[in-house]
């Protein structure tokens, strides 16, 4: 097979015509509905998990505490759409409460991670080939990075964890400092290409002061690319969080966690595959749909830098 | 070459040091008495007596920087300590559950980039753009899903699936050969997902690039352009994640252990954890950071053989 030598001619704005004459057209629209798809299901998914975070009663028919012994162990089926758990818990309201437990878990996690993030990347970023006077701050932050980076996955969580003892708040800043060093790196690069640009210079040409330019130009334009990659990181979060109480060190149970949940069923495994199978698919819902809909956000936002 | 070796080595040795100073450290931020989790934690009750007796045979009545000092030059000399659950050198413990965990974590990680290679070249076989796109669809469907699966459901579905159905496969991990496919399966899925992601980009991009229709238009073969230019490039970006690769692997060993009951280090860190036994925790950290450093400078030498662009 030989490919095509120019695979897309443009009009004189140099946007590809192919997709200006699928824009007008009927099929065209049809096709790029398809195209976008994965997005709109995972942006389904996050309504429905949204939802579920702000009012789980609406969805969830059951008390996701109340147990009823005379209905432990019920498949799925009419009446509990997911069956019951060992105390006859309804499986479906505990997977939706859990949505609140998991996904704060996850957020709160991810901004820890920024916060301290930012902390490390922003002075790194400002000093970094500069003057002799301020270089050795990137120097010290980038040692700092080089030893975090050296604890890969969740090898800094469990250290954390190992010293402060295991428990919820624990383990969301636990994640959180997981996730940090990466997020740090990329701040500093941002960090780094922002403050030689020509917009930089413009409002230092202007005469604004430094504080202004951090707050007005360098803040917002390094935190958009970092905040898709946060959106590709709750992901993470999540599964990392549920991970540390699935191993018996994060949300302890009955609480309605994902992980607890699966820590819970994977007892019953042989005798309830439904207590593992559905709390564990919430997860991967999760996770799936922050990936796809981080790359979406990813795509659409790069065209306008 | 000796010049990259020596700077690859202090840089190492800087990272140990600096985990196990962060260590030392951290232990002595955080409230809670060390002599309490050598007698068996808070609820344990132990006597005031035993617990003095449990700070003066770990040293914790000397001062902070004699303490220090102690663990470093233990260190160096290769002692990591005495764990204070099992009551036995740590470096003993380590020395007998490394190879497990090594022998497990290498071959996920081989299966891995099997997989991931495998599913870039299949997609990439696909002809015409139509097929292309529903080729790419499918893989990046596959990938993201298998990327998304965490470690611990995904052992708990297999062992459902391949041991309580179908009984094919043991549902714990023992000796036999047998016995490591789910173990092996579970931590290679994911990571074969997030390579399998990038891979396939870079593979898709150096078929279509300038210099494979010129390779192509010198009458080499489409598998004689896949070998030769394709697959060097959709590794390069594989083996600058090594890294994450890494780390992915570390904490999927310690899900993976314990749900399978496979003895190793993953299980190892998690019993040291949890009964806050910072010694263990301690040895099992630097010797994953050892392993970090190493694999970063092999990614190195890969990163230089398979790209000539980055020389000396």
């Amino acid at each position: 097979m030989i490919p095509e030598l120019s695979a897309t001619t443009t009009d004189e704005r140099g946007r590809p015509t192919e997709r200006l004459a699928a824009r007008r057209s009927l099929g065209g629209l049809a096709a790029r509905t398809a195209g976008e798809l994965p997005a709109l299901l995972a942006g389904v998914v996050v309504l429905f998990l949204l939802a579920a975070v702000a009012a789980p009663q609406w969805l969830a028919p059951a008390d996701p505490l109340a147990i009823d012994p005379a209905a432990a162990f019920q498949g799925p089926g009419p009446g509990h759409w997911l069956g019951t758990d060992e105390s006859g818990r309804d499986l479906y309201s505990r997977v939706v409460f859990g949505a609140r437990e998991s996904l704060t878990i996850g957020a709160a996690a991810t901004a820890i991670g920024l916060a301290l993030a930012l902390l490390l990347g922003l002075p790194a970023g400002l000093t970094a080939g500069r003057a002799r006077r301020t270089r050795w701050l990137d120097t010290v932050i980038g040692r700092v990075l080089e030893v975090l980076f050296a604890l890969p996955g969740l090898l800094l969580a469990l250290v954390f964890i190992a010293l402060a003892g295991p428990g919820l708040v624990t383990t969301v800043v636990a994640v959180g400092l997981s996730t940090a060093p990466g997020y740090a790196r990329i701040i500093r690069g941002q960090v780094m290409r922002l403050r030689d640009s020509a917009m930089v210079e413009a409002a230092r040409v202007l005469g604004r002061s430094p504080g202004q330019i951090l707050l007005r130009h360098l803040l917002p334009n390094a935190l958009g690319p970092v905040l898709v990659l946060a959106t590709l990181g709750v992901g993470q979060a999540v599964v990392w969080a549920s991970a540390l109480s699935f191993l018996g060190l994060g949300t302890p149970p009955p609480a309605p966690e994902w992980g607890a949940m699966l820590s819970a069923g994977r007892t019953y495994l042989q005798l309830a595959w439904w207590m593992t199978v559905f709390p564990g698919l919430a997860i991967v819902l999760v996770a799936a749909s922050a990936t796809v809909l981080g790359r979406w956000l990813q795509r659409r936002t790069e065209g306008l830098r | 070459m000796t010049r990259w070796l020596l700077s690859r080595t202090a840089g190492g040795l800087l990272v140990l040091w600096a985990v196990a100073t962060l260590i030392f450290l951290g232990i002595r931020l955080v409230p809670g008495d060390p002599a309490e989790a050598i007698m068996g934690g808070p609820g344990s009750q132990a006597p005031p007596e035993a617990l003095e007796a449990a700070r003066v045979e770990y040293g914790l009545d000397r001062p902070l920087p004699v303490q220090y000092a102690v663990m470093l030059g233990n260190l160096l000399r290769g002692n990591l300590g005495t764990s204070y659950s099992l009551r036995v050198p740590v470096a003993d413990v380590v020395g007998e559950q490394l190879p497990g965990t090594l022998l497990l974590a290498l071959l996920s990680w081989v299966l891995a980039w099997i997989l991931a290679l495998g599913l870039a070249v299949l997609t990439s076989l696909a002809r015409g753009p139509r097929w292309r796109r529903v080729a790419d669809r499918i893989g990046s469907g596959l990938e993201i899903v298998a990327a998304a699966v965490p470690h611990f459901w995904l052992g708990s579905v297999l062992v459902l699936v391949f041991a309580t159905s179908l009984g094919w496969l043991p549902p714990v991990a023992d000796d036999t050969a047998a016995g490591l496919v789910l173990p092996v399966l579970t931590l290679a899925l994911p990571l074969a997902g997030f390579l399998g992601q990038i891979m396939r980009e870079s593979l898709a991009t150096a078929l279509s690039s300038p210099f494979a229709l010129a390779a192509r238009a010198r009458g080499e073969s489409e598998a004689g352009v896949l070998l030769h230019h394709g697959l060097r490039h959709a590794a390069l970006p594989g083996i600058g994640l090594s890294g994450w690769a890494l780390g992915s692997l570390i904490s999927g060993a310690v899900v993976v252990e314990s749900l399978f009951a496979r003895p190793g280090l993953g299980r190892t860190l998690l019993n040291a954890v949890t009964a806050r036994d910072v010694p263990l925790v301690t040895g099992v950290v630097l010797v994953s950071a050892l392993t970090y450093v190493v694999v970063m400078a092999l990614a190195d030498l890969a990163e230089r053989l398979a790209d000539p662009r980055i020389s000396a």
